[in-house]
């Protein structure tokens, strides 16, 4: 059972930060190609966005280690 | 030998009833390395710098687009005023990440016998007799105590324990005591590698102290730049909207240093276990490519923590008027 709630909260946790990956470099991707000269600027601030997304899946799988090894 | 993982830094040694863990030690070994990596540099005089080598010209460099990078967010004249404390913190923070991916760290260490604060250093050979002479007489007695947590690991070990095969009871008895919570391996009384070296920001408590610091600074600039009006963001009776504005804003304020603390840790403890869990079951050129991954992340980390850092301070230092 605790194996089952590990998977559980890693699995499902990341569904979210996945879709929101996806769409921050979608949208980056669509604004280099419109504006080739603001690549820098757009690389990081889409950067910053995906370690914000990434930090809820990190979350998650903070909470699933957690019930692994505690 | 069996995976190791373990969520919490280990203790190495007491000093005065401390404990020394070793992510501290790794800490402020690395805190002394740059200490003496500054002095080193900055103790020349003047003119020895002008001739300029090019290490010294990378290291500037480094520093410039640190330095760029603050005065596009803050504005350069906040930015000189804010410098100092966010390189410091991508420094110090970059460092730590990327000490975690050097070979040793993590994996050179003592076998630590379960009963505390006894450092025993023994030799495999020991280890193993221990463990199988270890197996073969306490299961029967602790097996009863277990929670039962599954049925059928108090009676596995007590058949390897009445059976006394050194070899499958060994291995199951290491396998088991390695992944299983701390104090079930202390009740099979196995002994627990632990490592001198842990990378410091693999540790909650470093990454704690981080956000603790940052979020602290935040509070400090605003005060520095705003005075006591700086707390009307958090305590404001004009207007009821505005009151719960407010407890909103003190809200977030702690999710804040929640959310940097467990971002770091998340990141550079997910990668240890990454780590290692790849090359436990790929050994040979399977890790490449995730430790080209681990200095990215441990580079990226580094960079969001100072960035996300300077952009609370900036938003702290600018007052409510003038954002409209």
């Amino acid at each position: 059972m605790d194996n089952l709630a590990v998977g559980l909260a890693i699995g499902l946790g990341t569904i979210g930060p996945g879709i929101g990956i996806g769409l921050l470099v979608s949208k980056g991707l669509e604004a280099i190609g419109r504006n080739p000269e603001a690549t820098n600027k757009i690389q990081t601030n889409m950067i910053l966005g995906i370690a914000f997304a990434e930090a809820i899946a990190i979350y998650a799988l903070v909470v699933a280690l957690i019930l692994k090894f505690v | 030998m069996a995976l190791h993982i373990s969520i919490s830094a280990e203790p190495i040694a007491h000093l005065a009833g401390v404990p020394i863990t070793n992510s501290l030690f790794t800490g402020v070994i690395v805190s002394l390395l740059l200490l003496v990596f500054a002095l080193s540099i900055n103790i020349k005089p003047e003119k020895q710098l002008k001739p300029k080598t090019r290490f010294y010209i990378f290291l500037e460099m480094i520093i410039e687009a640190l330095y760029n990078l603050n005065v596009d967010i803050a504005g350069a004249a906040k930015a000189r005023v804010f410098f100092p404390l966010i390189a410091t913190i991508f420094i110090f923070v970059i460092c730590n990440n990327w000490i975690g991916l050097l070979p040793g760290v993590g994996t050179i260490g003592f076998l630590e016998k379960s009963e505390p604060a006894s450092i025993v250093d023994i030799s495999p050979i020991d280890q193993a007799y221990a463990q199988t002479h270890d197996a073969a007489t306490q299961p029967a007695t602790i097996a009863p105590e277990e929670h039962g947590e599954t049925m059928v690991e108090p009676s596995e070990n007590a058949l390897s324990s009445e059976e006394s095969i050194p070899v499958p009871s060994d291995s199951a008895e290491s396998s088991h005591a390695d992944t299983t919570s701390p104090e079930e391996s202390s009740a099979h009384s196995g002994p627990k590698f632990v490592p001198f070296f842990r990378a410091a920001t693999a540790d909650l408590n470093t990454t704690l102290a981080l956000a603790l610091t940052a979020m602290f600074m935040v509070q400090f600039y605003g005060v520095k730049y705003l005075g006591l009006s700086y707390f009307t963001k958090f305590l404001n009776f004009s207007n009821p909207i505005f009151t719960f504005v407010g407890v909103l804003e003190t809200i977030s304020e702690f999710a804040k240093i929640i959310s940097f603390a467990f971002r770091l840790f998340g990141n550079i403890f997910a990668g240890e276990v990454l780590l290692a869990v790849i090359s436990f079951l790929i050994p040979v050129i399977a890790p490449l490519p995730f430790l080209g991954l681990e200095i990215f992340v441990g580079m990226i980390q580094a960079l969001v923590f100072a960035m996300l850092t300077l952009v609370f301070i900036n938003m702290a230092t600018i007052s409510h008027e003038e954002e409209h």
